[in-house]
C-alpha cells in the first residue's frame, strides 16, 4: 500500500515536473513571436495615441508637446465673447468621412453577403465544372487591390471604358458617364470594385458552413416535401448562421479601414473620402502630423466598439468558421 | 420537366454569369495590355491586335523591374521570418496547457483585425528611430504585423488537430520540445506550412498603405505604388497600356500559384478568415 503510494506521488511529481518545463519552454517558443508584435504593434499603438494628445509635426516629432485634447476638441473665447470651437469632434471633413465609412461599409458588406451567398449556394450544389467555377471566382480574390482598382479605372474610364460602352450598347444610359470622378457615381464605382474583388472571400467563408451541414437534414425535409425555399430560411440559414456571423465581422472590419482601392481609384473625391484615407492626408500630406494621429485614434476606438458590440449582440464564436 | 429544363437552364445561366463577372476584367486588362498606339482607345470584346510594346516599354524604362526585385525580396523575406517565429509559437499555442492562453490567442486574433493606419505614426516613428526608412527592412518590419497573427492563428488550428499520440511516444523518448517541434511536428506540418506561407506572400506582395508611407524614392518602391504612381510623359496622360503591363506582369503568377494551390489556399482561407 505505501508502496503503492509512494510510486503514485513519484509519477505526479515527474509528472509536473515535466508539466513545469513543457510550460516553461512553451514560453520562450512565444516569446520571439510575443517581441516582435508587441515591437510592431502594441509600441507604435501606444506612441499613435501619444501624439494624438500632442502638437507633433512631421518634421519635428521629438519637439511634440503634450496638449491634452485639443486635437480632439478645443474652445477658444474671442474678446467680443464669441466662442471659436475647433478639433477633430467638431470638424466636419471629418464626420464626413466616418459617414462616408459608415455607408461602404453597410452597402458594400450586405451586398456581398447576399452575393456571397449565392455563389456560395451555386458552388454547394453538385453539377459538371464545379471545380472551374471554384477556380474562376478565385481570380478577383488574388488580384492585388492596386491592380483591381486600375483594372476598372480603365473600365469605368469616361471615354474609353468598356462600361460606358456596354450600358451605352444596351440602351440602360444614354450618354458616357466619367463614374469616378462624378461625385454621383465615385462611390457607385468603388461599390462596384470592393464587391467584385471581396464576394468570392465571402462566398468561400460561407460555402465552408455550408459543407458542414450533413445532407441528411436536406433528405428529410425533400422527403417531407419541404418547399426548398423554405428549407432555405428554415435550416440553412440557421445552421450556416455562425460561418456567416465570422465572414461579415472579417469582412466589416476590413471595410471600415479601407484605404488603397479608394486612394487609387476616386483620389481626392470627397464624395469618397474615408477615415483612413483622412487621417492619412493629415499624417503625411498636411503636415498636421498630431491631428492625423487623432484621427487614427478615434479609427481604431470606433472600430473597437463596433466589433466588440457586435461580437456580444451577435454572439460570434470564433470556433465556428472553420 | 419543362419546368425542371428551365430551372436547370437558369441555373447554368447563373453559372455562367458568375465565371464571367469573375474573369472578364482581369481578360479586358489582358486585351490591352497587347494593344498599343490608337488601338488602346478603341473599344474591343475580342484580341484584334498583337503588340509588346507596353511589356518592353515597362521592362525596360523606368524602374519597374527594381519595383519587382523589392517585391519579391521583401514577400520573401516576410514568409521565412513570418513562418519561422509562428511555428515554435503555435506550437506552444496548440500543445501546451498555460495560463492565459486563449487570452493570447484573442489578442492575436484582435491584431490580425487591426486598422493598419491606427500603427502607422507610431510606426513612421520607430522606423526613423531604426534608421531603416525607404528601405527594404521597413517594410519587412512592418509587414509582420498582418502576416504573424494569421500566420499563428492557422498554424495553431491545424497543430491542434494533429494526434497527440505522436507526441506522447516523442516525450516518453525524452525528446525535448525544441526537438518534438522540429523533428516530429515539423515533417507533418508541410500542407499547413504552404498554405500560410503562400496567403503571406499574396498579402506581403499586395500591400499598398506601409509600402507607400515608408518608401520615398522610385528604387525602393514595391509594384503595387509603383502601378499607383505610373505616370507618363506629361501630368496628363495615363498610360494605361502600360499600367495594364505592369498590372498583367504582378498579377499572372499570383493567379497561377492560387490557382495550382487551389485547395490549400481555400482551406487556409476559412482557417483564417485572412483578410480579402
Amino acid at each position: 500500500m505505501a508502496v503503492a503510494q509512494s510510486a503514485d506521488s513519484d509519477e505526479v511529481s515527474a509528472g509536473s515536473d515535466l508539466f513545469r518545463q513543457r510550460i516553461r519552454s512553451a514560453w520562450l517558443f512565444l516569446a520571439p513571436m510575443l517581441i516582435v508584435l508587441a515591437l510592431v504593434a502594441g509600441w507604435p499603438l501606444l506612441r499613435s495615441i501619444y501624439f494624438s494628445f500632442t502638437n507633433a509635426s512631421l518634421t519635428n516629432l521629438d519637439a511634440a508637446q503634450w496638449v491634452g485634447f485639443e486635437n480632439y476638441f478645443s474652445m477658444t473665447t474671442l474678446k467680443s465673447g464669441r466662442v471659436l470651437y475647433d478639433g477633430l469632434l467638431v470638424d466636419p471633413l471629418w464626420w464626413g468621412s466616418v459617414w462616408n465609412t459608415v455607408r461602404f461599409t453597410i452597402v458594400s458588406v450586405t451586398l456581398e453577403t447576399i452575393f456571397g451567398m449565392v455563389v456560395a449556394l451555386v458552388l454547394n450544389a453538385e453539377f459538371r465544372g464545379r471545380g472551374f467555377v471554384r477556380a474562376a471566382i478565385l481570380v478577383p480574390w488574388a488580384i492585388p487591390t492596386i491592380v483591381s482598382a486600375k483594372m476598372w479605372a480603365w473600365m469605368l474610364n469616361d471615354q474609353f471604358g468598356i462600361i460606358n460602352d456596354i450600358l451605352l450598347n444596351l440602351g440602360l444610359i444614354s450618354q458616357k458617364i466619367a463614374w469616378t470622378a462624378n461625385p454621383d457615381t465615385a462611390m457607385i464605382a468603388v461599390l462596384i470594385v470592393d464587391i467584385w474583388k471581396t464576394t468570392p472571400f465571402m462566398a468561400l467563408l460561407i460555402l465552408a458552413g455550408l459543407q458542414m451541414i450533413p445532407g441528411d437534414i436536406y433528405e428529410a425535409a425533400k422527403i417531407d416535401g419541404v418547399h426548398p425555399v423554405k428549407v432555405f430560411w428554415k435550416v440553412t440559414l440557421p445552421l450556416v448562421r455562425p460561418a456567416l456571423m465570422v465572414a461579415v465581422i472579417f469582412r466589416m472590419l476590413d471595410a471600415l479601414r479601407i484605404f488603397d482601392l479608394i486612394y487609387v481609384l476616386t483620389a481626392n473625391n470627397a464624395q469618397t473620402k474615408t477615415m483612413s484615407v483622412f487621417a492619412r492626408e493629415n499624417l503625411f500630406d498636411f503636415d498636421k502630423f498630431a491631428y492625423g494621429s487623432a484621427a487614427s485614434t478615434m479609427l481604431f476606438l470606433i472600430l473597437t466598439l463596433i466589433t466588440i458590440v457586435y461580437i456580444i449582440v451577435g454572439k460570434v464564436n470564433f470556433e465556428g468558421g472553420r | 420537366m419543362l419546368w425542371h429544363l428551365v430551372k436547370r437552364t437558369a441555373f447554368y445561366l447563373l453559372v455562367v454569369f458568375i465565371v464571367v463577372i469573375s474573369v472578364f476584367p482581369f481578360y479586358y486588362a489582358i486585351l490591352t495590355s497587347f494593344k498599343s498606339g490608337t488601338a488602346l482607345f478603341e473599344i474591343n470584346y475580342w484580341p484584334t491586335s498583337f503588340s509588346l510594346q507596353n511589356y518592353t516599354q515597362v521592362l525596360t524604362t523606368g524602374s519597374f523591374p527594381r519595383n519587382l526585385a523589392n517585391s519579391l525580396l521583401i514577400a520573401t523575406v516576410v514568409v521565412a521570418i513570418s513562418l519561422l517565429l509562428a511555428v515554435t509559437a503555435s506550437f506552444a499555442l496548440s500543445r501546451v496547457r498555460f495560463r492565459g492562453r486563449s487570452t493570447l490567442l484573442l489578442m492575436i486574433l484582435a491584431v490580425s483585425m487591426f486598422p493598419q493606419i491606427a500603427v502607422l505614426a507610431g510606426l513612421f516613428e520607430l522606423i526613423r528611430f531604426f534608421g531603416i526608412f525607404n528601405t527594404p527592412f521597413a517594410l519587412i518590419f512592418a509587414y509582420m504585423i498582418f502576416t504573424l497573427p494569421f500566420t499563428v492563428w492557422i498554424l495553431t488550428t491545424f497543430m491542434r488537430d494533429l494526434p497527440i499520440e505522436i507526441e506522447e511516444a516523442a516525450i516518453v523518448d525524452g525528446a525535448s520540445p525544441w526537438v518534438i517541434v522540429t523533428k516530429v511536428f515539423m515533417p507533418l506540418m508541410w500542407p499547413a506550412l504552404v498554405t500560410t506561407g503562400l496567403l503571406a506572400f499574396i498579402a506581403a506582395w499586395n500591400e499598398f498603405l506601409f509600402a507607400l508611407t515608408f518608401t520615398s524614392s522610385n528604387a525602393t518602391r514595391t509594384v503595387p505604388v509603383a502601378i499607383a504612381l505610373l505616370s507618363g510623359a506629361t501630368q496628363y496622360e495615363i498610360p494605361w497600356g502600360n499600367i495594364m503591363a505592369a498590372s498583367v506582369i504582378v498579377t499572372v503568377p499570383l493567379v497561377v500559384l492560387v490557382l495550382i494551390f487551389q485547395r490549400k489556399i481555400i482551406s487556409g482561407l476559412t482557417a483564417g478568415g485572412v483578410k480579402g
